[in-house]
Protein backbone atom coordinates (compact mmCIF):
# COMPACT_ATOMS: atom_id res chain seq x y z
CA UNK A 1 0.00 0.00 0.00
CA UNK A 2 1.01 3.43 -0.56
CA UNK A 3 0.36 6.42 1.48
CA UNK A 4 0.03 10.05 0.36
CA UNK A 5 0.77 12.64 3.33
CA UNK A 6 -0.46 16.06 2.69
CA UNK A 7 2.78 18.85 3.69
CA UNK A 8 1.84 22.83 3.60
CA UNK A 9 3.83 25.37 4.41
CA UNK A 10 2.71 27.82 6.73
CA UNK A 11 4.40 30.86 9.02
CA UNK A 12 5.69 29.25 11.79
CA UNK A 13 3.45 28.63 14.72
CA UNK A 14 6.05 30.64 17.12
CA UNK A 15 5.75 33.65 14.85
CA UNK A 16 3.10 36.14 15.19
CA UNK A 17 1.17 37.15 12.24
CA UNK A 18 0.89 40.63 10.93
CA UNK A 19 -1.48 42.53 9.38
CA UNK A 20 0.26 43.82 5.83
CA UNK A 21 -0.12 47.55 6.11
CA UNK A 22 -2.77 47.10 2.61
CA UNK A 23 -4.93 44.82 4.67
CA UNK A 24 -4.61 42.28 1.78
CA UNK A 25 -3.53 39.42 3.47
CA UNK A 26 -0.56 38.77 6.21
CA UNK A 27 3.01 39.85 5.84
CA UNK A 28 5.00 36.65 4.84
CA UNK A 29 8.43 38.23 3.68
CA UNK A 30 11.47 37.42 5.41
CA UNK A 31 9.48 35.73 8.47
CA UNK A 32 10.25 31.75 9.32
CA UNK A 33 7.99 29.67 7.63
CA UNK A 34 7.77 25.57 8.71
CA UNK A 35 6.13 22.69 7.73
CA UNK A 36 2.31 23.07 9.48
CA UNK A 37 1.96 21.48 12.75
CA UNK A 38 -0.60 18.41 12.02
CA UNK A 39 1.17 17.63 8.87
CA UNK A 40 4.51 16.87 10.78
CA UNK A 41 1.84 14.69 12.53
CA UNK A 42 0.75 13.01 9.69
CA UNK A 43 4.54 12.35 7.97
CA UNK A 44 4.93 10.49 11.48
CA UNK A 45 2.14 8.65 11.45
CA UNK A 46 2.60 7.03 7.88
CA UNK A 47 6.19 6.06 8.69
CA UNK A 48 5.11 4.39 11.86
CA UNK A 49 2.48 2.54 9.60
CA UNK A 50 5.03 1.57 6.75
CA UNK A 51 7.52 0.60 9.68
CA UNK A 52 4.69 -1.59 11.31
CA UNK A 53 4.70 -3.33 7.66
CA UNK A 54 0.90 -1.90 6.37
CA UNK A 55 2.69 0.33 3.75
CA UNK A 56 5.82 0.28 1.39
CA UNK A 57 5.79 3.86 0.32
CA UNK A 58 5.51 7.34 1.87
CA UNK A 59 4.70 10.43 -0.85
CA UNK A 60 5.08 13.34 0.55
CA UNK A 61 2.82 15.76 -1.46
CA UNK A 62 2.93 20.32 -1.42
CA UNK A 63 0.77 22.77 -2.80
CA UNK A 64 2.23 25.66 -3.18
CA UNK A 65 5.44 27.85 -4.36
CA UNK A 66 8.86 26.69 -4.99
CA UNK A 67 9.95 27.25 -1.34
CA UNK A 68 7.58 24.38 -0.40
CA UNK A 69 10.03 22.26 -1.64
CA UNK A 70 12.05 23.24 1.51
CA UNK A 71 8.86 21.47 3.29
CA UNK A 72 9.12 18.35 1.38
CA UNK A 73 12.58 17.82 1.85
CA UNK A 74 11.72 18.12 5.91
CA UNK A 75 9.27 15.61 5.41
CA UNK A 76 11.96 13.50 2.88
CA UNK A 77 14.77 14.08 6.08
CA UNK A 78 12.28 12.63 8.58
CA UNK A 79 11.50 9.66 6.35
CA UNK A 80 9.29 10.01 3.65
CA UNK A 81 10.40 7.92 0.27
CA UNK A 82 9.39 10.96 -2.41
CA UNK A 83 7.99 13.91 -3.23
CA UNK A 84 5.79 15.80 -5.39
CA UNK A 85 5.15 19.50 -5.44
CA UNK A 86 2.51 21.65 -7.27
CA UNK A 87 3.81 24.41 -8.03
CA UNK A 88 1.68 27.23 -7.85
CA UNK A 89 2.30 31.07 -6.82
CA UNK A 90 -1.35 31.91 -6.05
CA UNK A 91 -3.17 31.13 -2.66
CA UNK A 92 -5.45 28.86 -3.04
CA UNK A 93 -8.89 27.60 -1.37
CA UNK A 94 -9.20 24.02 0.26
CA UNK A 95 -11.67 23.00 -2.56
CA UNK A 96 -8.88 23.61 -5.08
CA UNK A 97 -6.02 21.99 -2.89
CA UNK A 98 -8.56 19.31 -2.39
CA UNK A 99 -9.05 19.02 -6.59
CA UNK A 100 -5.78 18.87 -6.84
CA UNK A 101 -4.94 16.47 -4.18
CA UNK A 102 -7.53 14.13 -6.23
CA UNK A 103 -6.01 14.66 -9.10
CA UNK A 104 -2.55 13.05 -7.76
CA UNK A 105 -4.43 10.22 -6.38
CA UNK A 106 -5.64 9.18 -9.54
CA UNK A 107 -2.46 9.11 -10.55
CA UNK A 108 -1.02 7.10 -7.42
CA UNK A 109 -3.84 5.42 -6.23
CA UNK A 110 -2.91 5.40 -2.50
CA UNK A 111 -4.73 3.14 0.12
CA UNK A 112 -4.26 5.99 2.41
CA UNK A 113 -4.08 9.92 2.34
CA UNK A 114 -3.12 11.40 5.46
CA UNK A 115 -3.59 15.14 6.08
CA UNK A 116 -3.17 17.46 8.83
CA UNK A 117 -6.74 18.07 10.54
CA UNK A 118 -6.10 21.72 10.17
CA UNK A 119 -3.42 24.39 7.99
CA UNK A 120 -2.70 26.75 11.02
CA UNK A 121 -2.61 29.81 8.53
CA UNK A 122 -6.49 29.85 7.15
CA UNK A 123 -7.61 27.42 10.10
CA UNK A 124 -9.94 26.12 7.53
CA UNK A 125 -9.93 22.67 8.71
CA UNK A 126 -11.66 21.65 5.28
CA UNK A 127 -9.33 19.53 2.86
CA UNK A 128 -9.48 16.60 4.03
CA UNK A 129 -12.86 16.13 4.48
CA UNK A 130 -13.48 17.69 1.01
CA UNK A 131 -10.73 15.19 -0.32
CA UNK A 132 -12.81 12.25 0.47
CA UNK A 133 -16.60 13.67 -0.91
CA UNK A 134 -14.75 14.02 -4.02
CA UNK A 135 -12.77 10.51 -4.42
CA UNK A 136 -15.33 8.66 -2.40
CA UNK A 137 -12.39 7.67 -0.46
CA UNK A 138 -13.84 7.38 3.47
CA UNK A 139 -13.00 9.91 5.82
CA UNK A 140 -12.01 9.89 9.53
CA UNK A 141 -10.82 13.33 10.93
CA UNK A 142 -9.08 14.30 14.09
CA UNK A 143 -7.74 10.97 14.65
CA UNK A 144 -5.47 10.44 17.84
CA UNK A 145 -5.24 6.89 17.05
CA UNK A 146 -5.25 4.55 14.10
CA UNK A 147 -5.32 0.55 14.06
CA UNK A 148 -5.43 -1.35 11.07
CA UNK A 149 -7.66 -4.47 11.72
CA UNK A 150 -6.67 -6.63 8.48
CA UNK A 151 -5.65 -5.18 5.30
CA UNK A 152 -8.28 -3.15 4.49
CA UNK A 153 -10.01 -1.60 7.30
CA UNK A 154 -9.34 0.91 9.95
CA UNK A 155 -10.11 1.84 13.16
CA UNK A 156 -9.75 5.35 13.82
CA UNK A 157 -10.12 6.92 17.55
CA UNK A 158 -11.34 10.88 16.94
CA UNK A 159 -11.42 13.18 19.14
CA UNK A 160 -14.49 15.08 19.38
CA UNK A 161 -15.89 17.74 21.53
CA UNK A 162 -17.49 15.25 24.21
CA UNK A 163 -14.76 13.13 24.59
CA UNK A 164 -13.43 10.34 22.12
CA UNK A 165 -15.18 8.03 19.55
CA UNK A 166 -14.63 4.97 17.41
CA UNK A 167 -15.24 4.53 13.76
CA UNK A 168 -13.93 2.15 11.45
CA UNK A 169 -13.51 2.83 7.61
CA UNK A 170 -12.68 0.68 4.70
CA UNK A 171 -9.74 1.57 2.60
CA UNK A 172 -9.07 3.59 0.92
CA UNK A 173 -9.49 6.47 3.36
CA UNK A 174 -8.78 9.89 4.57
CA UNK A 175 -7.90 10.64 7.34
CA UNK A 176 -6.54 13.75 9.58
CA UNK A 177 -4.37 13.88 12.78
CA UNK A 178 -5.36 15.74 15.71
CA UNK A 179 -2.56 16.45 18.45
CA UNK A 180 -2.43 13.28 20.26
CA UNK A 181 -1.94 11.39 17.61
CA UNK A 182 1.87 10.86 17.89
CA UNK A 183 4.78 12.83 18.85
CA UNK A 184 7.05 13.66 15.42
CA UNK A 185 10.37 12.58 14.98
CA UNK A 186 13.58 15.19 14.57
CA UNK A 187 14.97 14.89 10.99
CA UNK A 188 18.51 13.60 11.73
CA UNK A 189 21.24 14.97 10.26
CA UNK A 190 22.40 11.87 7.99
CA UNK A 191 19.02 11.59 6.84
CA UNK A 192 18.40 15.36 5.62
CA UNK A 193 22.09 14.72 3.33
CA UNK A 194 20.01 11.82 2.15
CA UNK A 195 16.43 13.42 1.76
CA UNK A 196 18.64 15.63 -0.49
CA UNK A 197 18.97 12.80 -3.45
CA UNK A 198 15.10 11.33 -3.17
CA UNK A 199 12.96 11.85 -6.02
CA UNK A 200 11.05 15.45 -5.82
CA UNK A 201 8.60 15.87 -8.71
CA UNK A 202 7.29 19.59 -9.86
CA UNK A 203 4.10 19.72 -11.77
CA UNK A 204 3.32 23.58 -12.99
CA UNK A 205 -0.25 23.46 -11.67
CA UNK A 206 -1.42 24.44 -15.34
CA UNK A 207 -0.06 21.17 -16.04
CA UNK A 208 -2.49 19.25 -13.93
CA UNK A 209 -5.69 20.54 -16.08
CA UNK A 210 -6.96 21.12 -12.37
CA UNK A 211 -9.54 24.35 -12.38
CA UNK A 212 -8.84 25.96 -9.32
CA UNK A 213 -10.42 29.41 -9.86
CA UNK A 214 -12.99 30.28 -6.95
CA UNK A 215 -15.72 32.31 -6.10
CA UNK A 216 -14.41 32.65 -2.60
CA UNK A 217 -12.36 36.17 -2.48
CA UNK A 218 -11.01 38.02 0.16
CA UNK A 219 -11.93 41.43 0.56
CA UNK A 220 -9.44 42.52 3.09
CA UNK A 221 -7.59 41.16 6.50
CA UNK A 222 -7.98 43.30 9.40
CA UNK A 223 -6.01 43.20 13.17
CA UNK A 224 -8.79 42.21 15.34
CA UNK A 225 -9.92 44.32 18.19
CA UNK A 226 -7.34 44.46 21.15
CA UNK A 227 -8.23 44.66 24.81
CA UNK A 228 -7.94 47.25 27.22
CA UNK A 229 -5.05 46.22 29.63
CA UNK A 230 -6.23 45.46 32.65
CA UNK A 231 -4.98 45.82 36.63
CA UNK A 232 -2.97 43.56 38.69
CA UNK A 233 -4.32 43.10 42.09
CA UNK A 234 -2.22 42.51 45.37
CA UNK A 235 -4.14 39.73 46.75
CA UNK A 236 -6.85 36.96 46.56
CA UNK A 237 -9.45 39.06 48.63
CA UNK A 238 -9.05 42.01 45.99
CA UNK A 239 -9.47 39.83 43.14
CA UNK A 240 -12.82 38.19 44.62
CA UNK A 241 -13.95 41.61 46.10
CA UNK A 242 -13.21 43.36 41.85
CA UNK A 243 -15.06 39.65 40.45
CA UNK A 244 -18.23 40.51 43.02
CA UNK A 245 -18.11 44.46 43.36
CA UNK A 246 -16.52 45.77 39.87
CA UNK A 247 -16.99 43.39 36.88
CA UNK A 248 -19.96 41.69 38.67
CA UNK A 249 -19.48 38.46 37.27
CA UNK A 250 -19.52 36.02 40.36
CA UNK B 1 -33.90 32.94 -0.42
CA UNK B 2 -34.09 30.63 1.91
CA UNK B 3 -31.17 29.32 4.67
CA UNK B 4 -31.13 25.42 5.91
CA UNK B 5 -29.15 24.82 9.30
CA UNK B 6 -28.11 21.31 10.28
CA UNK B 7 -29.74 20.96 13.76
CA UNK B 8 -27.03 18.52 16.28
CA UNK B 9 -28.78 17.20 18.67
CA UNK B 10 -27.39 14.71 21.55
CA UNK B 11 -29.65 12.48 24.43
CA UNK B 12 -32.65 14.01 22.87
CA UNK B 13 -31.91 17.58 23.49
CA UNK B 14 -30.82 20.12 20.51
CA UNK B 15 -27.23 21.42 21.41
CA UNK B 16 -26.55 24.55 22.37
CA UNK B 17 -24.48 25.45 19.52
CA UNK B 18 -27.49 25.19 16.57
CA UNK B 19 -29.31 27.93 18.51
CA UNK B 20 -26.26 29.81 17.93
CA UNK B 21 -26.79 29.24 14.57
CA UNK B 22 -30.73 30.39 14.26
CA UNK B 23 -29.53 33.22 15.39
CA UNK B 24 -26.91 33.44 12.67
CA UNK B 25 -29.83 32.14 9.87
CA UNK B 26 -31.98 35.00 11.17
CA UNK B 27 -29.31 37.87 10.29
CA UNK B 28 -28.69 36.46 6.82
CA UNK B 29 -32.54 35.66 6.27
CA UNK B 30 -32.74 39.52 7.13
CA UNK B 31 -30.71 40.21 4.53
CA UNK B 32 -32.17 37.79 1.34
CA UNK B 33 -35.36 38.22 2.59
CA UNK B 34 -35.92 34.12 2.95
CA UNK B 35 -37.01 31.39 5.52
CA UNK B 36 -34.99 29.44 7.86
CA UNK B 37 -35.39 25.89 7.58
CA UNK B 38 -34.04 23.43 10.09
CA UNK B 39 -33.09 19.76 9.07
CA UNK B 40 -33.15 17.17 12.27
CA UNK B 41 -31.38 13.51 11.47
CA UNK B 42 -31.82 11.54 14.02
CA UNK B 43 -33.04 7.79 14.57
CA UNK B 44 -36.08 8.67 16.35
CA UNK B 45 -36.63 12.25 15.68
CA UNK B 46 -40.40 12.88 17.10
CA UNK B 47 -39.87 14.56 20.58
CA UNK B 48 -36.53 16.44 18.56
CA UNK B 49 -39.04 17.69 15.98
CA UNK B 50 -41.07 19.43 18.42
CA UNK B 51 -38.15 20.94 20.13
CA UNK B 52 -36.58 22.04 17.04
CA UNK B 53 -40.03 23.70 16.28
CA UNK B 54 -40.26 25.72 19.13
CA UNK B 55 -36.85 28.24 18.15
CA UNK B 56 -38.20 31.24 17.64
CA UNK B 57 -37.14 32.44 14.29
CA UNK B 58 -37.20 28.63 12.51
CA UNK B 59 -39.79 29.04 9.61
CA UNK B 60 -40.03 25.17 8.84
CA UNK B 61 -38.23 22.46 10.35
CA UNK B 62 -37.53 19.06 8.07
CA UNK B 63 -36.90 15.76 9.54
CA UNK B 64 -34.94 12.59 7.87
CA UNK B 65 -35.00 9.24 10.18
CA UNK B 66 -32.73 6.23 10.10
CA UNK B 67 -31.25 4.43 12.10
CA UNK B 68 -28.31 5.29 10.66
CA UNK B 69 -28.44 9.08 11.82
CA UNK B 70 -28.25 7.87 15.89
CA UNK B 71 -24.29 8.77 15.00
CA UNK B 72 -23.31 11.59 13.44
CA UNK B 73 -20.86 9.64 10.40
CA UNK B 74 -20.47 12.67 7.88
CA UNK B 75 -20.63 10.28 4.86
CA UNK B 76 -24.47 10.14 5.84
CA UNK B 77 -25.09 13.55 7.27
CA UNK B 78 -23.75 15.34 4.42
CA UNK B 79 -25.29 13.04 1.58
CA UNK B 80 -28.62 13.66 3.32
CA UNK B 81 -27.84 17.42 3.03
CA UNK B 82 -26.92 17.46 -0.42
CA UNK B 83 -30.50 15.64 -1.36
CA UNK B 84 -32.23 18.67 0.41
CA UNK B 85 -29.85 21.51 -0.63
CA UNK B 86 -31.87 22.73 -3.53
CA UNK B 87 -33.28 25.92 -3.76
CA UNK B 88 -31.33 27.40 -0.45
CA UNK B 89 -28.73 29.96 -0.25
CA UNK B 90 -27.33 29.51 2.40
CA UNK B 91 -26.31 26.63 4.50
CA UNK B 92 -24.94 26.45 7.62
CA UNK B 93 -23.51 24.33 10.33
CA UNK B 94 -22.04 24.94 13.75
CA UNK B 95 -18.30 25.13 13.99
CA UNK B 96 -18.02 21.97 16.34
CA UNK B 97 -16.34 18.49 15.86
CA UNK B 98 -19.71 17.51 14.22
CA UNK B 99 -20.09 20.52 12.26
CA UNK B 100 -16.52 20.78 10.83
CA UNK B 101 -16.61 16.92 10.31
CA UNK B 102 -19.65 17.45 7.59
CA UNK B 103 -19.64 21.06 6.30
CA UNK B 104 -16.83 20.39 3.96
CA UNK B 105 -18.13 17.33 2.29
CA UNK B 106 -20.89 19.31 1.26
CA UNK B 107 -19.52 22.35 -0.20
CA UNK B 108 -17.22 19.86 -2.30
CA UNK B 109 -19.80 17.90 -2.61
CA UNK B 110 -21.74 21.17 -4.47
CA UNK B 111 -18.53 22.33 -5.57
CA UNK B 112 -18.76 25.26 -4.02
CA UNK B 113 -15.69 26.76 -1.36
CA UNK B 114 -16.77 26.21 2.44
CA UNK B 115 -16.68 29.22 4.57
CA UNK B 116 -15.21 28.26 8.20
CA UNK B 117 -16.26 29.48 11.52
CA UNK B 118 -17.76 33.17 10.98
CA UNK B 119 -18.21 35.51 13.27
CA UNK B 120 -20.09 37.84 11.64
CA UNK B 121 -22.52 38.55 9.02
CA UNK B 122 -21.79 41.84 7.01
CA UNK B 123 -24.37 40.60 4.00
CA UNK B 124 -25.79 37.82 2.36
CA UNK B 125 -22.40 37.27 0.69
CA UNK B 126 -19.89 38.57 2.78
CA UNK B 127 -18.64 37.18 6.16
CA UNK B 128 -15.72 37.96 9.20
CA UNK B 129 -13.66 34.77 10.20
CA UNK B 130 -10.58 34.91 11.98
CA UNK B 131 -7.38 33.27 10.70
CA UNK B 132 -3.91 32.73 11.85
CA UNK B 133 -5.42 31.77 15.62
CA UNK B 134 -6.94 35.27 15.47
CA UNK B 135 -4.41 37.40 15.28
CA UNK B 136 -6.03 38.74 11.53
CA UNK B 137 -9.77 38.75 10.82
CA UNK B 138 -10.22 38.41 7.16
CA UNK B 139 -13.20 39.27 5.43
CA UNK B 140 -14.41 37.16 2.85
CA UNK B 141 -17.21 37.35 -0.01
CA UNK B 142 -18.82 34.30 -1.47
CA UNK B 143 -20.04 34.62 -4.98
CA UNK B 144 -21.03 31.16 -5.00
CA UNK B 145 -24.67 29.93 -5.63
CA UNK B 146 -25.23 28.28 -1.94
CA UNK B 147 -22.98 29.57 0.36
CA UNK B 148 -21.85 26.98 2.77
CA UNK B 149 -20.77 27.69 6.02
CA UNK B 150 -19.59 26.57 9.62
CA UNK B 151 -20.60 29.85 12.10
CA UNK B 152 -18.67 30.05 15.50
CA UNK B 153 -21.49 29.44 18.15
CA UNK B 154 -19.91 32.29 20.45
CA UNK B 155 -20.18 34.81 18.27
CA UNK B 156 -23.92 34.84 18.08
CA UNK B 157 -26.07 34.81 21.00
CA UNK B 158 -28.23 31.73 20.94
CA UNK B 159 -32.08 32.03 20.18
CA UNK B 160 -34.33 31.01 23.07
CA UNK B 161 -35.70 27.25 23.10
CA UNK B 162 -39.06 27.86 23.48
CA UNK B 163 -41.70 30.72 21.60
CA UNK B 164 -41.57 29.52 17.96
CA UNK B 165 -44.14 27.82 16.62
CA UNK B 166 -42.47 25.97 12.57
CA UNK B 167 -44.10 23.63 10.34
CA UNK B 168 -43.10 19.80 10.50
CA UNK B 169 -42.22 18.17 7.84
CA UNK B 170 -40.63 14.84 7.14
CA UNK B 171 -38.70 14.11 4.44
CA UNK B 172 -36.57 11.26 3.01
CA UNK B 173 -32.99 9.99 4.06
CA UNK B 174 -30.20 9.43 1.76
CA UNK B 175 -28.35 6.48 1.06
CA UNK B 176 -26.63 5.24 3.67
CA UNK B 177 -22.60 4.41 3.50
CA UNK B 178 -21.82 0.91 4.53
CA UNK B 179 -17.92 1.49 3.94
CA UNK B 180 -18.03 3.89 7.45
CA UNK B 181 -19.20 2.21 10.90
CA UNK B 182 -19.70 3.78 14.45
CA UNK B 183 -17.35 1.50 16.73
CA UNK B 184 -18.25 3.55 20.36
CA UNK B 185 -17.09 6.27 22.38
CA UNK B 186 -16.06 7.11 25.61
CA UNK B 187 -17.33 10.70 26.76
CA UNK B 188 -16.55 12.44 29.39
CA UNK B 189 -19.63 12.35 32.46
CA UNK B 190 -19.35 15.30 34.05
CA UNK B 191 -22.82 16.95 35.80
CA UNK B 192 -20.58 20.02 35.45
CA UNK B 193 -21.99 22.75 32.14
CA UNK B 194 -20.71 22.22 28.83
CA UNK B 195 -17.55 23.94 28.47
CA UNK B 196 -18.65 26.03 25.37
CA UNK B 197 -21.71 27.17 26.21
CA UNK B 198 -20.61 27.92 30.32
CA UNK B 199 -21.40 31.09 32.13
CA UNK B 200 -17.69 30.75 33.63
CA UNK B 201 -14.78 28.67 32.75
CA UNK B 202 -12.21 27.75 34.95
CA UNK B 203 -8.86 26.47 32.82
CA UNK B 204 -5.65 24.99 34.01
CA UNK B 205 -2.33 24.89 32.31
CA UNK B 206 1.01 23.07 32.81
CA UNK B 207 1.47 24.90 36.18
CA UNK B 208 -1.00 22.33 37.60
CA UNK B 209 1.36 19.73 37.11
CA UNK B 210 -0.11 16.65 37.56
CA UNK B 211 -3.84 15.09 36.84
CA UNK B 212 -5.19 15.27 40.85
CA UNK B 213 -4.47 18.79 41.21
CA UNK B 214 -7.24 19.73 38.98
CA UNK B 215 -9.79 18.63 41.45
CA UNK B 216 -8.73 22.12 42.95
CA UNK B 217 -10.10 23.77 39.79
CA UNK B 218 -12.90 21.04 40.14
CA UNK B 219 -13.57 22.51 43.85
CA UNK B 220 -13.85 26.44 42.44
CA UNK B 221 -15.44 25.26 39.25
CA UNK B 222 -17.97 23.71 41.77
CA UNK B 223 -18.50 27.02 43.81
CA UNK B 224 -18.65 29.06 41.00
CA UNK B 225 -21.51 26.87 38.58
CA UNK B 226 -18.40 26.91 36.29
CA UNK B 227 -16.98 24.10 33.18
CA UNK B 228 -13.77 23.47 33.68
CA UNK B 229 -10.97 23.90 30.22
CA UNK B 230 -7.38 23.55 29.91
CA UNK B 231 -4.28 24.25 28.06
CA UNK B 232 -2.53 21.85 25.39
CA UNK B 233 0.10 21.28 27.58
CA UNK B 234 -2.35 20.07 30.36
CA UNK B 235 -4.35 17.95 27.92
CA UNK B 236 -0.54 16.46 25.96
CA UNK B 237 0.77 15.96 29.43
CA UNK B 238 -2.79 13.86 30.37
CA UNK B 239 -3.84 15.84 33.08
CA UNK B 240 -7.58 16.15 32.09
CA UNK B 241 -8.83 14.62 28.30
CA UNK B 242 -8.44 16.39 25.01
CA UNK B 243 -11.76 17.68 25.21
CA UNK B 244 -10.73 19.94 27.99
CA UNK B 245 -8.53 21.56 25.62
CA UNK B 246 -9.36 26.06 24.24
CA UNK B 247 -7.89 27.57 21.69
CA UNK B 248 -7.02 27.68 18.35
CA UNK B 249 -7.36 23.87 17.51
CA UNK B 250 -9.09 23.00 20.63
CA UNK B 251 -12.60 24.91 21.77
CA UNK B 252 -13.32 28.09 21.25
CA UNK B 253 -15.37 29.88 24.86
CA UNK B 254 -16.31 32.95 25.12
CA UNK B 255 -17.79 32.78 29.17
CA UNK B 256 -18.39 36.12 31.47
CA UNK B 257 -15.57 35.14 33.17
CA UNK B 258 -12.69 32.97 32.25
CA UNK B 259 -10.08 31.96 34.78
CA UNK B 260 -6.85 31.15 33.52
CA UNK B 261 -4.64 29.47 35.97
CA UNK B 262 -1.32 28.46 35.64
CA UNK B 263 -1.21 29.13 31.93
CA UNK B 264 1.33 30.69 30.10
CA UNK B 265 -1.01 32.64 27.25
CA UNK B 266 0.39 31.38 24.73
CA UNK B 267 -1.11 32.85 20.97
CA UNK B 268 -2.92 29.39 20.46
CA UNK B 269 -4.57 29.20 23.70
CA UNK B 270 -5.26 32.92 23.66
CA UNK B 271 -7.35 32.21 20.27
CA UNK B 272 -9.66 30.05 22.20
CA UNK B 273 -10.93 32.57 24.96
CA UNK B 274 -9.79 36.37 24.22
CA UNK B 275 -13.34 37.17 23.52
CA UNK B 276 -14.67 35.98 27.11
CA UNK B 277 -15.88 39.41 28.58
CA UNK B 278 -13.71 39.56 31.72
CA UNK B 279 -10.32 37.49 32.09
CA UNK B 280 -8.66 36.17 35.07
CA UNK B 281 -5.27 35.19 35.09
CA UNK B 282 -3.26 33.68 38.00
CA UNK B 283 0.69 33.11 37.05
CA UNK B 284 3.92 33.44 39.29
CA UNK B 285 5.46 34.78 36.29
CA UNK B 286 4.80 38.01 36.17
CA UNK B 287 5.94 38.16 32.18
CA UNK B 288 3.54 35.20 31.61
CA UNK B 289 1.50 36.81 28.33
CA UNK B 290 -1.39 36.40 29.18
CA UNK B 291 -1.49 39.41 31.90
CA UNK B 292 -1.36 41.13 28.60
CA UNK B 293 -5.39 39.88 27.86
CA UNK B 294 -6.25 39.87 31.77
CA UNK B 295 -8.99 42.25 33.22
CA UNK B 296 -7.41 40.77 36.19
CA UNK B 297 -4.39 39.79 37.15
CA UNK B 298 -2.74 38.01 40.39
CA UNK B 299 0.97 36.76 40.38
CA UNK B 300 0.97 34.40 43.09
CA UNK B 301 2.02 30.31 42.72
CA UNK B 302 -1.50 28.69 42.45
CA UNK B 303 -1.07 26.21 45.51
CA UNK B 304 -1.48 29.43 47.86
CA UNK B 305 -4.01 31.03 45.59
CA UNK B 306 -6.41 28.14 44.49
CA UNK B 307 -7.01 27.09 48.40
CA UNK B 308 -7.65 30.79 49.34
CA UNK B 309 -10.06 31.72 46.16
CA UNK B 310 -11.86 28.50 47.45
CA UNK B 311 -12.17 29.53 50.79
CA UNK B 312 -13.14 33.27 49.86
CA UNK B 313 -15.76 32.11 47.40
CA UNK B 314 -17.21 29.96 50.30
CA UNK B 315 -17.28 33.57 52.58
CA UNK B 316 -20.13 34.63 50.17
C1 LIG C 1 -0.43 23.28 16.05
C2 LIG C 1 -0.55 23.76 17.45
C3 LIG C 1 -1.81 23.89 17.98
C4 LIG C 1 -1.97 24.30 19.29
N1 LIG C 1 -3.23 24.43 19.80
C5 LIG C 1 -3.39 24.83 21.07
C6 LIG C 1 -4.70 24.98 21.64
O1 LIG C 1 -5.72 24.79 20.98
N2 LIG C 1 -4.78 25.36 22.95
C7 LIG C 1 -3.68 25.60 23.72
O2 LIG C 1 -3.84 25.92 24.92
N3 LIG C 1 -2.46 25.49 23.21
C8 LIG C 1 -2.29 25.09 21.91
N4 LIG C 1 -1.01 24.94 21.43
C9 LIG C 1 0.12 24.98 22.38
C10 LIG C 1 0.60 26.37 22.75
O3 LIG C 1 1.53 26.81 21.79
C11 LIG C 1 1.30 26.31 24.13
O4 LIG C 1 2.35 25.38 24.07
C12 LIG C 1 0.37 25.90 25.28
O5 LIG C 1 -0.81 26.71 25.25
C13 LIG C 1 1.08 26.08 26.60
O6 LIG C 1 0.29 25.61 27.65
P1 LIG C 1 0.51 26.18 29.14
O7 LIG C 1 0.29 27.64 29.13
O8 LIG C 1 -0.35 25.36 30.04
O9 LIG C 1 2.01 25.77 29.44
P2 LIG C 1 3.29 26.69 29.61
O10 LIG C 1 3.48 27.58 28.46
O11 LIG C 1 4.38 25.78 30.02
O12 LIG C 1 2.91 27.62 30.83
C14 LIG C 1 2.75 27.18 32.15
C15 LIG C 1 2.55 28.43 32.99
O13 LIG C 1 2.29 28.06 34.32
C16 LIG C 1 2.94 28.96 35.18
N5 LIG C 1 3.16 28.26 36.46
C17 LIG C 1 3.94 27.17 36.67
N6 LIG C 1 3.88 26.81 37.96
C18 LIG C 1 3.04 27.68 38.57
C19 LIG C 1 2.59 27.82 39.91
N7 LIG C 1 2.97 26.98 40.88
N8 LIG C 1 1.76 28.85 40.20
C20 LIG C 1 1.36 29.72 39.22
N9 LIG C 1 1.76 29.62 37.95
C21 LIG C 1 2.59 28.61 37.63
C22 LIG C 1 4.22 29.32 34.47
O14 LIG C 1 4.70 30.59 34.93
C23 LIG C 1 3.77 29.37 33.02
O15 LIG C 1 3.38 30.67 32.63
C24 LIG C 1 -0.84 24.57 20.09
C25 LIG C 1 0.43 24.48 19.53
C26 LIG C 1 0.58 24.08 18.23
C27 LIG C 1 1.96 23.98 17.65
N1 LIG D 1 -1.19 23.81 -0.02
C1 LIG D 1 -1.21 22.63 0.59
N2 LIG D 1 -0.23 21.73 0.35
C2 LIG D 1 -0.22 20.53 0.97
N3 LIG D 1 -1.15 20.13 1.84
C3 LIG D 1 -2.15 20.99 2.11
C4 LIG D 1 -2.23 22.27 1.51
N4 LIG D 1 -3.32 22.89 2.01
C5 LIG D 1 -3.91 22.04 2.87
N5 LIG D 1 -3.20 20.89 2.93
C6 LIG D 1 -3.49 19.71 3.77
O1 LIG D 1 -4.81 19.81 4.29
C7 LIG D 1 -4.78 19.95 5.71
C8 LIG D 1 -5.92 20.83 6.17
O2 LIG D 1 -5.80 22.12 5.64
P1 LIG D 1 -6.98 23.22 5.71
O3 LIG D 1 -8.20 22.56 5.18
O4 LIG D 1 -6.49 24.34 4.83
O5 LIG D 1 -7.10 23.63 7.14
C9 LIG D 1 -3.38 20.44 6.03
O6 LIG D 1 -3.00 20.08 7.35
C10 LIG D 1 -2.56 19.71 4.97
O7 LIG D 1 -2.31 18.38 5.35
Amino acid sequence: MKIIVGVKRVLDYNVKARVKADKSGIELQNVKMSMNPFDEIAVEEALRIKEAGHAEEVVVVSIGPTASQETIRTGLAMGADRGILIETEELLQPLAIAKLFKHVIDKESPGLVILGKQAIDGDNNQTGQMLSALTGMRQATFASKMEFEGSDVLKVTREVDAGLESIRVSLPAVVTTDLRLNEPRYAKLPNIMKAKKKPLEIIPVADTGVDVTSKLSVVEVNEPPTREAGVIVSSVTELVDKLRNEAKVI
Amino acid sequence: MNTLILAEHEDGELRAATLSVVACARQLAEHSAGEVHLLVAASDAEGLAAKAAALPGVDKVLVATDAAYEHELAENLAALVVKHADDYEHILFAETASGKNVMPRVAALLDVSGVSGIIEVKSADTYVRPIYAGNALATVRSEDAVKVITVRPTAFDAVASAGGSAAVDSVDAADIDAGVSFVGQELSDSDRPELTSADIVVSGGRGMQNGDNFSMLDEIAGKLGAAVGASRAAVDAGFVPNEYQVGQTGKVVAPNLYLAVGISGAIQHLAGMKDSKVIVAINKDEEAPIFQVADYGLVADLFDALPELSTALEAG
